[in-house]
């Protein structure tokens, strides 16, 4: 059967990269929309919610467009990938901006990485920017067909801490073991761009694309 | 652990690739879609298009390009030259690229720097850095930034430079040695490591790249992030994939 899938634009990012690669593995007869109008949203039967940029900006796009609820709503009730800021601002708390109150769909904070991290005596450069592994935690149909420990796309200078571990789906190192993919029911939601990590990426929205929760 | 990238260049005019890309068994050498598909294939990590139209007619075929490569290549895409104003850094976005790298205009006009990172982002900006060493032979190390080719000096130094743009929110330094540019002796390392020692965003070394061991030293001595060659890609000299074995055997990581 075909299927909509609902791209969430509320102004914060590259969208056409996340439209692009999502369409590339949709199915004959499905549509992909990129949207800021809550009622597409909650109609679709899937939603991915992108963002770049900084905490407080993005939580301030969220409420122009008066898409709170309509993101809550549907990170509660349907197949639900949220990629970058579309997990940070999913948390509670930020660090960025000197403390920026989130959606607060779960527990846990923001986290900037520390200045002076090293690795191998070679200091990090913040932001991460680039390609680094993930090790996937338990075997969720995101994963499907993908190896562990395959690289992902990242660029980010803040991560997410669930307070429920149980949540994190896929963690990463830099300086620190941070979680990389957070998954609750019918959620998921990457720090990586699937949209941009080449095969490995295009398989995971794929396997969202076909994903039966 | 992250990896180091390296990210093949390439020239594009008027829409066609340029400075001769010589695979064998590609249709059309001078069709930028083919040639980036086929990077994308070997295991580029990202790529980076220069826009080299000198007719202002024709500066919107680069619009084009990178909206047809962005359909089908899924890895960061880079576009520099000619990006002078916030529309410009928004054209190239909403074609699909996902960071504009900024040259001259930065020179020019520092605060544009500013604004553009303020609007869209410090991860899609790239400051891209054009540097000649001035220092005598004996002096203490010294590099300029030189604008048109490495033709005009600015009386800028790169270090400073550097770290003023990282101040103003540059995302990433794309940093070229003009005295080594297109002499494939390999990087100025000198000159590699003093600018990634002096700031905490990542820098792509350019300019001078020879053979795989260049490669290896720029990430080892020089302390890159990420390499950035055009020529001993475009004419299948080496492919992407040896490039990275290359790289893996001398200990460097690299996504393979």
């Amino acid at each position: 059967m075909s299927k909509i899938i609902s791209v969430i634009d509320y102004g914060m990012g590259n969208l056409r990269s996340v439209s692009k690669a999502v369409e590339h593995v949709v199915e004959p007869g499905d549509r992909v929309y990129v949207t800021d109008d809550p009622d597409l949203i909650l109609s679709a039967d899937r939603v991915v919610f992108p963002g770049q940029g900084a905490a407080r900006d993005c939580m301030a796009a969220i409420s122009d467009h008066q898409l709170n609820r309509a993101v809550l709503e549907a990170a509660r009730t349907k197949p639900f990938l949220g990629i970058c800021m579309g997990l940070q601002v999913l948390m509670g708390f930020s660090e960025e901006n000197g403390g920026t109150k989130l959606l607060g769909l779960l527990e846990g904070d923001v986290r900037r990485f520390s200045n002076g991290m090293e690795s191998a005596g070679l200091r990090l450069k913040i932001p991460q920017m680039g390609w680094n592994q993930v090790h996937q935690r338990g075997d969720h149909p995101l994963w499907k067909g993908i190896p562990q420990a395959s690289r992902f796309y990242f660029v980010h200078s803040y991560f997410v801490v669930p307070k429920d571990r149980d949540l994190v789906a896929g963690t990463t190192e830099y300086g620190v073991t941070f979680a990389s993919a957070v998954a609750r029911g019918n959620l998921f939601a990457t720090q990586f761009h699937p949209e941009k990590s080449a095969d490995v990426g295009l398989k995971l929205l794929e396997n969202f694309v076909r994903w039966d929760v | 652990m992250l990896s180091k990238r390296i990210i093949p260049c390439l020239d594009v005019d008027a829409g066609r690739v340029v400075k001769g890309v010589r695979f064998v068994d590609i249709r059309d050498a001078g069709d930028p879609v083919e040639v980036a598909r086929r990077y994308n294939e070997e295991g580029a990590d990202e790529i980076t298009f220069l826009d080299i139209t000198a007719s202002s007619d024709d500066r919107d075929t680069i619009v084009h390009v990178v909206e047809q490569v962005a359909g089908e290549v899924f890895i960061p895409l880079t576009v520099g030259g000619g990006i002078r104003s916030v529309d410009d850094v928004r054209r190239m976005l909403n074609a699909g690229a996902d960071k504009v790298a900024i040259n001259t205009a930065a020179v020019f006009n520092p605060e544009f720097v500013r604004q553009a990172t303020e609007k869209f982002g410090s991860q899609c900006i790239v400051v891209a850095i054009d540097a000649k060493q001035v220092s005598a032979q004996g002096e203490s190390l010294k590099w300029e930034i030189f604008t048109h080719g490495g033709r005009k000096p600015t009386g800028l130094d790169a270090v400073a430079w550097a770290r003023k743009m990282a101040g103003y929110g540059a995302g990433e330094i794309l940093l070229t040695s003009m005295d080594r540019d297109g002499t494939r002796i390999g990087f100025d390392l000198a000159l590699t490591r003093a600018i990634c020692e002096a700031v905490d965003i990542p820098v792509i070394a350019s300019g001078g790249v020879g053979n795989l061991q260049h490669l290896v030293d720029g990430v080892v001595e020089g302390m890159a992030d990420a390499v950035l060659a055009a020529s001993i890609f475009h004419f299948a000299e080496y492919s992407i994939g040896e490039a990275k074995r290359y790289m893996a055997e001398r200990g460097v990581e690299v996504r393979l």
